[in-house]
């Protein structure tokens, strides 16, 4: 049984994986509230045995202290829903890419205030949607954003960097 | 332990400890940055570093079979460190800082390009995982070195001061020896010339476009991998060590 928003990605040995998806859609990026860990991309696999839930995460950044937080949440959720223990896998190839942040993910992030990852270079101000936009600092204020600022609304605003 | 993995503990820990060292090194620049955009920016490079610290010693106690990434991070001494002596010099001014940085860049991004393709499964998907960090680090200790030494005269001689400074520290990140050897053959290991090469083209790539003159050769540092380390290691440990001696096993 596969299931459709993971992208294929997701090997499913049996069980209730549409369950284990709501619950887990639930869990957010800690830094970033309004971007499940789904629509951020991390979550590679689901494996459900008759004791256990296996969820296989990569990592965004390898020093992101966030991925820590995530783990002990998932832990959390899934821990509380279903009476089976929790074990999370770290899987570091194929190595994470912004591509597999979802486009609900990167719709949410644009009304969020944070300019989505852009394969074209072509950034916008999440405020005012000017073009008008010129680089701050190469680092925001976590490793996956670049700082910017709106020469329209004079605005700054964090830009998610393709990675 | 078999001499077959002492040999691969050996090489990992080396990878391993000269980002552990230079993340902590960089982390000294954490709330002293020149302004606040570019203290978040050099931390936010430690905070990667120091991720790729710890795959890197997880894949060396794995390779061991025993211990802990803490253990070795915070309960070796000095002379139980393997890092390269580059990585532990002092942070010095903004220049001595980058031009560092960016000696250490250009090796990781030729390192970790080699080893994508190790043989060493765990290793190439550390690698495959930080290149994709280490590129852009790289993007920005060359931008801040065009624009110390494009800049005003005074960054230029900043910057030639931190290249006759660390040059010589070079020669000890291509080092060679029959154990790092043998490790190449299997496919294990990133070639040593062959690094040193497109990193000696890097470099000199960059130093061309800025009026920094090359450094002559004279002497080269050496011992790190050994264990022997200058005075200012054990001065960095002391401090990154210091909660753990104190007070061992302390989680929070």
């Amino acid at each position: 049984m596969k299931c459709s928003f993971y992208s294929g990605l997701i090997q499913i040995v049996s069980g209730d994986i549409d369950h284990i998806g709501e619950v887990l859609s639930k869990v957010t990026d800690p830094e970033i509230p309004v971007l499940s860990l789904q629509d951020l991309g991390v979550i590679r696999n689901i494996e459900i045995t008759t004791t256990k839930i296996i969820v296989t995460i990569t990592p965004t950044y390898t020093g992101c202290p966030a991925m820590e937080v995530m783990e002990q949440d998932i832990k959390q959720v899934l821990g509380d829903e279903f009476n089976k223990s929790i074990e999370i896998k770290t899987q570091l190839s194929p190595a994470w890419t912004t591509d597999w942040i979802t486009a609900k993910g990167k719709k949410a992030l644009f009304e969020y205030g944070i300019m989505p990852p852009s394969k074209s270079g072509k950034i916008v101000c999440p405020q005012c949607q000017s073009m008008q936009v010129e680089l701050i600092s190469q680092f925001g204020s976590t490793a996956c954003k670049a700082l910017y600022r709106c020469t329209d609304c004079l605005e700054p605003f964090d830009y998610f960097k393709c990675h | 332990m078999p001499n077959k993995n002492e040999a691969r503990y050996n090489y990992i820990l080396n990878l391993a400890d000269n980002t552990l060292v230079l993340g902590q090194r960089l982390s000294g620049w954490c709330g002293v940055g020149p302004f606040l955009e570019e203290d978040l920016a050099l931390t936010n490079t430690a905070l990667d570093i120091i991720g790729q610290a710890q795959m890197l010693l997880n894949l060396a106690i794995e390779i061991k079979g025993e211990g802990t990434v803490d253990d070795l991070a915070f309960l070796r001494d000095q002379h139980q460190f393997k890092n390269v002596l580059l990585v532990e010099q002092p942070n010095g001014d903004y220049a001595q800082t980058m031009f560092r940085q960016y000696m250490i860049d250009s090796y990781h991004v030729h390192l970790y390009r080699a080893l994508v393709d190790s043989s060493e499964k765990q290793l190439a998907a550390i690698a495959e995982k930080s290149l994709k960090e280490v590129n852009y680090h790289k993007e920005r200790s060359e931008l801040w070195i065009k624009r110390m030494a494009l800049g005003t005269s005074e960054g230029l001689e900043r910057l030639q001061k931190a290249a006759n400074n660390l040059w010589h520290y070079q020669h000890e990140l291509f080092e060679n020896s029959e154990e790092l050897d043998k490790l190449v053959k299997q496919g294990i290991a990133a070639d040593p010339n062959q690094l040193q090469q497109n990193w000696l083209n890097d470099v000199s790539k960059l130093l061309a476009k800025t009026p920094i003159k090359t450094p002559q050769s004279g002497w080269r540092a050496t011992g790190g991998r050994l264990g022997h380390h200058s005075e200012y290691l054990g001065k960095m440990l002391c401090e990154m060590q210091f909660l753990q001696r104190a007070y061992p096993n302390c989680e929070w």
